[in-house]
């Protein structure tokens, strides 16, 4: 079996026809690693992990997961195919509870929803507790928990995220990340785009850098991480070396 | 008082089922759909067809039910005036609102909705005429609940404002309870988020489509079984129906509820201080106090 989960070539994308956001994105994920794709604001980041989720139209490109073309599939169909988008905003249903909202991302099982239910409650303690209230007033870290939870729910073996840390406090983000990393050890592979870049990188395996819409470097995250040209230009070099 | 007060929550039944409809179309394609009332008039003459069909061919059916002025026959008819009715709003979808969205604006559907409302009402009074019709030509009297004050009710209000409420009740279960309630909501919500949560969302819209049409299909015959069935009920309807929406606040299923029983309550019971002619003008007068202190409605949220 290839150690390729996902691979995304030339990838040209945008919202609007005449407005090309992505121009040939390469990116390729190994099996049950992290991979994470920085870049400064209005790179594309975003628009890449939507694209990836059938959200933005592609206008050229082909994306192949686990050697199936994916590159025109829909999105509800993606979820099915194991493939699952955790937004960076919204990415949960506020009106409804946290127990609506979990069983409805497991209405695509065909059995056992109920037992998945509880497991993930198992996996995420706070939700447990919370299961009857609205997912409107769960605080920034839960909703956290309850979106990731609700990409697990039909045990997917790509998770693709988009700043899970994003308006979160510094040690609600800290768990979220680590929460990652536990999921990758249990074989599932992630793909996340991050704003918090330190920090994405210690969790990360493989690191993608866009900007302008291209890809710009890529590589194994510790060298990247410890790459004095990337840390001047993208990391603030100085700032680290002083923490 | 008391009459006006009745009065109105039995009209307020009628304009919740369009409302509700209304606004589970306006949240989840963004648009202010003027052409859904007209459903109320597919639904209205789609029965007077099939309780004339009925009718003639099994007479038994022409008798009536109980106290009720509405027949067998109209029973019966009334499912497949849902049926045709449901279909009418789906099929309209595909031919003109579909195609709109794809390729227009938001404004593009607004202008896209008038013209449909136009030729719906249009097309009817070409093939019914533009006169009135009665589901039944018998006189039903009004029973005396009360004489001091006088409160007077047909048995027909009655059944509409039960069956309304039963339909209510249903609804409020699927939405509340099942997961497919659950995917209606989310899909209302954040199309997106539903759609990577594998719910599809082309077989939501047609449902919405689907249950939208039903039940103003069921408004339609309500209201004609308590006035007179005419070209024109989608025109006087559409300013109440939106407001009964728009108090309520878009999106929200129990908001057209509650919005249907204020507008239908505030118009009947301003007949006490204002002349019948300046009835229409009641929806408007809520709407604006309503978006002043609320701009999102009444159980209405605040969405990108």
């Amino acid at each position: 079996m290839s150690e390729i989960a996902l691979q995304a070539e030339g990838i040209v994308a945008g919202y609007v026809p005449d407005l090309t956001i992505l121009r040939d994105v390469d990116i390729t994920v190994k099996r049950g690693s992290i991979t994470v794709v920085i870049g400064p604001n209005g790179a594309g980041k975003s628009t890449l992990i939507k694209a990836i989720a059938g959200l933005v139209p592609k206008s050229a490109g082909r994306i192949v997961h686990e050697g199936l073309d994916i590159s025109d599939i829909r999105p509800d169909q993606l979820a099915v195919s194991g493939i699952t988008y955790v937004p960076q905003m919204d990415n949960i249903f506020r009106t409804l509870t946290v127990r609506q909202n979990l069983d409805l991302s497991l209405r695509g099982l065909k059995s056992g929803g109920y037992s998945r239910r509880d497991e993930l409650c198992t996996l995420f303690p706070a939700l447990a507790e919370k299961q009857n209230e609205k997912a409107g007033g769960l605080s920034g870290g839960q909703r956290q928990f309850l979106a990731i939870a609700m990409a697990l729910a039909v045990s997917p073996k790509l998770i693709l995220m988009d700043e899970p840390s994003a308006g979160l406090s510094p040690k609600a983000a800290q768990d979220v990340l680590e929460r990652l990393r536990r999921l990758v050890e249990d074989g599932v592979t992630i793909l996340l785009v991050e704003q918090n870049v330190k920090q994405a990188l210690r969790l990360a395996d493989h690191c993608y850098i866009l900007a302008e819409g291209r890809n710009q470097i890529d590589g194994p995250a510790a060298d990247l991480l410890a790459d004095p040209v990337v840390g001047e230009i993208y990391l603030g070099a100085k700032r680290m070396r002083a923490e | 008082m008391i009459q006006n007060l009745a009065d109105g929550i039995l009209v307020g039944s009628v304009l919740s089922l369009g409302a509700i409809g209304l606004t589970m179309v306006m949240h989840m394609l963004r648009f202010a759909n003027f052409s859904h009332a007209e459903l109320l008039s597919i639904g209205a003459y789609s029965a007077l067809v099939f309780d004339a069909v009925y009718s003639a061919i099994f007479p038994f059916m022409a008798a009536k039910i109980g106290p009720l002025s509405m027949t067998w026959a109209l029973a019966l008819s009334m499912v497949f005036a849902i049926a045709i009715t449901a279909c009418s709003a789906l099929l309209i979808d595909k031919l003109v609102f579909r195609r709109v969205r794809e390729l227009g604006s938001e404004l593009s559907m607004v202008f896209a909705a008038f013209g449909v409302a136009l030729i719906i009402r249009n097309v009817i009074g070409l093939f019914f005429g533009l006169g009135t019709h009665l589901y039944s030509k018998d006189i039903v009297f009004a029973v005396v609940v009360s004489r001091d004050p006088l409160l007077l009710i047909k048995p027909d209000q009655v059944f509409t404002l039960v069956a309304a409420l039963a339909i209510m009740i249903v609804l409020h279960f699927v939405l509340s309870r099942t997961t497919l309630g659950y995917a209606l909501r989310a899909v209302a919500e954040n199309p997106d988020l539903a759609q990577v949560n594998g719910i599809r969302l082309s077989h939501m819209i047609a449902l919405v489509w689907l249950v939208g049409g039903a039940l103003a299909a069921i408004a339609g015959v309500f209201y004609g079984l308590t006035n007179q069935i005419s070209p024109i009920i989608g025109r006087d309807l559409v300013l109440p129906i939106f407001a009964a929406t728009i108090v309520g606040g878009i999106g929200s299923i129990y908001g057209a509820v509650a919005g249907g029983f204020i507008v239908g309550i505030a118009a009947n019971v301003s007949l006490i201080v204002l002349p019948s002619g300046y009835i229409p003008s009641v929806p408007f007068i809520i709407i604006l106090v309503v978006l002043l202190i609320r701009p999102n409605g009444l159980f209405g949220e605040a969405r990108a």
